[in-house]
């Protein structure tokens, strides 16, 4: 900031509806989930609750569970992403905004029902293995398991990490693809040296854009897991809507949320000057 | 013969330059495919639920034959005819007023401190960094206090995930912003209230638009937050869908999502066409330079 700027622009209260407004619904619904947690029913400190999420072996398995997809669905997500990117790059698409729409449009349709289309088509009599029989393959058992819940993630949370590295490719200075070519290197340098390195912001912002929803989805879980995968957002769901255990929800949902921060650290490095966008 | 061998010559030949071509073209034809295949993952559970609101029976699996019949009990259904309501108004209001209280928010932000900034940025990032269910029950347990759950409490949950779209989409234009002519205008004796509408606000639109669009998208397309906000007799299309999934979804819903999908691409090709007409003659004007 220019000291022009802090010259011109010195209405620093129009922030103050906004600023209410993160104290009134952002910072107080955030301590009080933090009291629930960190009391019992009859309001003696405790920290078991927050506990529950490594002491109860069910717990434990979702948890552990939950971080699985999220990785693996992070992981599937940038490795389909890249070469997406790249091939509509070398298609020339790029410069339109149609591959763009291509890329959002689906996101239009409800992603409940998307999800179950997912398990029509995945079921043991679904439309895949229809195909597979009818072309003489061997039909796969996938329904219910934890591949279906992963397909299904991996469906949902793509256009979250296509969208970012997408713009942050297109982005790049093509005289510095063009001189790294003259200079010799090939394709696979290029990609290595230039593309890779200059996308990394886009791609951390994927990364934070996928990973934490994966992780703490209940409704992908519900549909293709068949209610017996079960995600660590199903466990917490559960605390609240079946057992009506709000202290013990609470402290699943304040660990569940210390673990996302911890494992989002090395992201807002990146952003730890505050002025680049998170999101795209 | 001469015929025959020139024949195979030239057939030779003709093979020979398709060869050479493909491996001109690997690489796009490579791509083509790659791009085709990314496209029907994208595509296929939509295909399969516009089908199925063909679909004559109620069956999930098998095809019973074409009809409408599904479109027509839509418009006798008042329950989706509410939901899809709630749904519309929710995400406009919210939208809306995330915007009218984003934009200030922004701008006041932007005169901070350095320090004050980062912190209003930081705070700004909690909706976003945080779970969906994390933000969903924190606001859960904070409104039972004080308001009954419904649709009051629904649209406060989505004006509060929706703000920081719009700040972050009109930040980096209010960063990018050229001081000097709104000065030159209050040199030249605007109130600070005309220069705002007649400078700073055309110059933030684009952001102001953007930010709009992908808090109405979000608004739309949320679930999490909506199911533990809302309260009885209160329902969008998500949870509404949610809560037939285990009596089995109502044919009514596909019909419904295949209107909204095809008005949506119409819109976003309009959109779309517009845009890229738009783009053109500057395109060509930075061609020429």
């Amino acid at each position: 900031m220019n000291e022009n700027e802090v010259r011109t622009n010195k209405r620093p209260f129009l922030s103050g509806p906004y600023f209410i407004w993160i104290i009134a619904f952002t910072v107080l619904p955030l301590i009080v989930i933090f009291r629930y947690a960190l009391f019992d029913g009859n309001g003696h400190f405790t920290l078991s609750n927050i506990a529950a999420i490594f002491s109860s072996s069910i717990n434990r398995k979702a948890l552990w569970f939950s971080l699985e997809i999220a990785l693996g669905c992070t992981a599937f997500c940038i490795l389909l992403s890249y070469p997406l990117v790249m091939a509509l790059k070398h298609l020339g698409l790029s410069k339109r905004g149609f591959s763009l729409f291509i890329i959002i449009l689906p996101m239009w349709m409800n992603f409940i029902l998307r999800i179950l289309a997912w398990q029509m088509i995945l079921s043991n009599n679904g439309i895949l293995n229809l195909l597979l029989t009818t072309l003489g393959f061997e039909p796969v058992r996938i329904a219910n398991t934890p591949t279906a819940i992963m397909i299904g993630s991996v469906y949902d949370y793509l256009p979250y990490m296509i969208l970012p590295i997408y713009t942050s490719i297109m982005e790049i200075n093509e005289d510095l693809i063009e001189a790294a070519k003259d200079l010799g290197a090939n394709s696979f340098t290029v990609f290595c040296k230039i593309i890779l390195p200059l996308s990394l912001p886009g791609l951390l912002s994927g990364i934070v854009m996928v990973f934490v929803p994966s992780m703490t989805s209940f409704v992908i879980s519900d549909i293709l897991g068949g209610g017996k995968l079960q995600l660590i957002g199903n466990i917490i769901e559960q605390e609240f809507m079946i057992s009506n255990n709000w202290h013990v929800g609470s402290g699943l949902s304040v660990a569940l949320m210390i673990l996302v921060l911890l494992s989002m650290a090395f992201t807002r490095k990146r952003t730890a000057d505050g002025k680049e966008s998170l999101v795209w | 013969m001469k015929h025959l061998k020139h024949f195979a010559c030239s057939f030779l030949n003709c093979v020979k330059n398709i060869f050479l071509a493909i491996r001109k073209h690997f690489k796009g034809i490579l791509s083509g495919i790659y791009v085709g295949l990314i496209g029907l993952f994208l595509y296929a559970p939509i295909l399969v639920l516009i089908v199925l609101s063909f679909n004559k029976g109620r069956s999930r699996v098998k095809w019973e034959g074409f009809s409408f019949k599904w479109y027509e009990a839509l418009f006798s259904n008042s329950q989706i005819g509410d939901a899809l309501v709630t749904t519309i108004v929710l995400a406009l209001a919210s939208a809306g007023i995330a915007v009218l209280i984003g934009v200030p928010g922004a701008i006041g932000m932007h005169a901070l401190g350095k320090k004050k900034f980062k912190v209003m940025m930081g705070l700004t990032n909690i909706p976003l960094l945080n779970a969906d269910i994390v933000t969903g029950i924190a606001l859960m347990l904070w409104f039972v206090h004080f308001i009954p759950l419904g649709f009051g409490s629904v649209l406060i949950a989505h004006i509060t995930f929706n703000i920081p779209y719009v700040i972050l989409s009109v930040m980096p234009r209010l960063q990018q912003m050229n001081v000097s002519v709104y000065e030159a205008t209050r040199d030249l004796g605007a109130g600070p209230v005309y220069a705002f509408f007649k400078i700073v606000l055309p110059d933030l639109m684009p952001g102001i638009v953007s930010g709009f669009f992908m808090a109405f998208t979000m608004s739309m397309d949320d679930f999490v937050i909506t199911f533990f906000t809302k309260g009885p007799g209160v329902n969008t299309l998500s949870t509404m869908i949610y809560g037939q999934l285990k009596k089995g979804i109502k044919p009514e819903m596909y019909a419904l999502s295949t209107l909204i999908f095809l008005v949506v691409s119409a819109v976003l090709l309009v959109v779309n066409g517009i845009s890229d007409r738009k783009k053109t003659p500057k395109a060509e004007q930075i061609e020429r330079i």
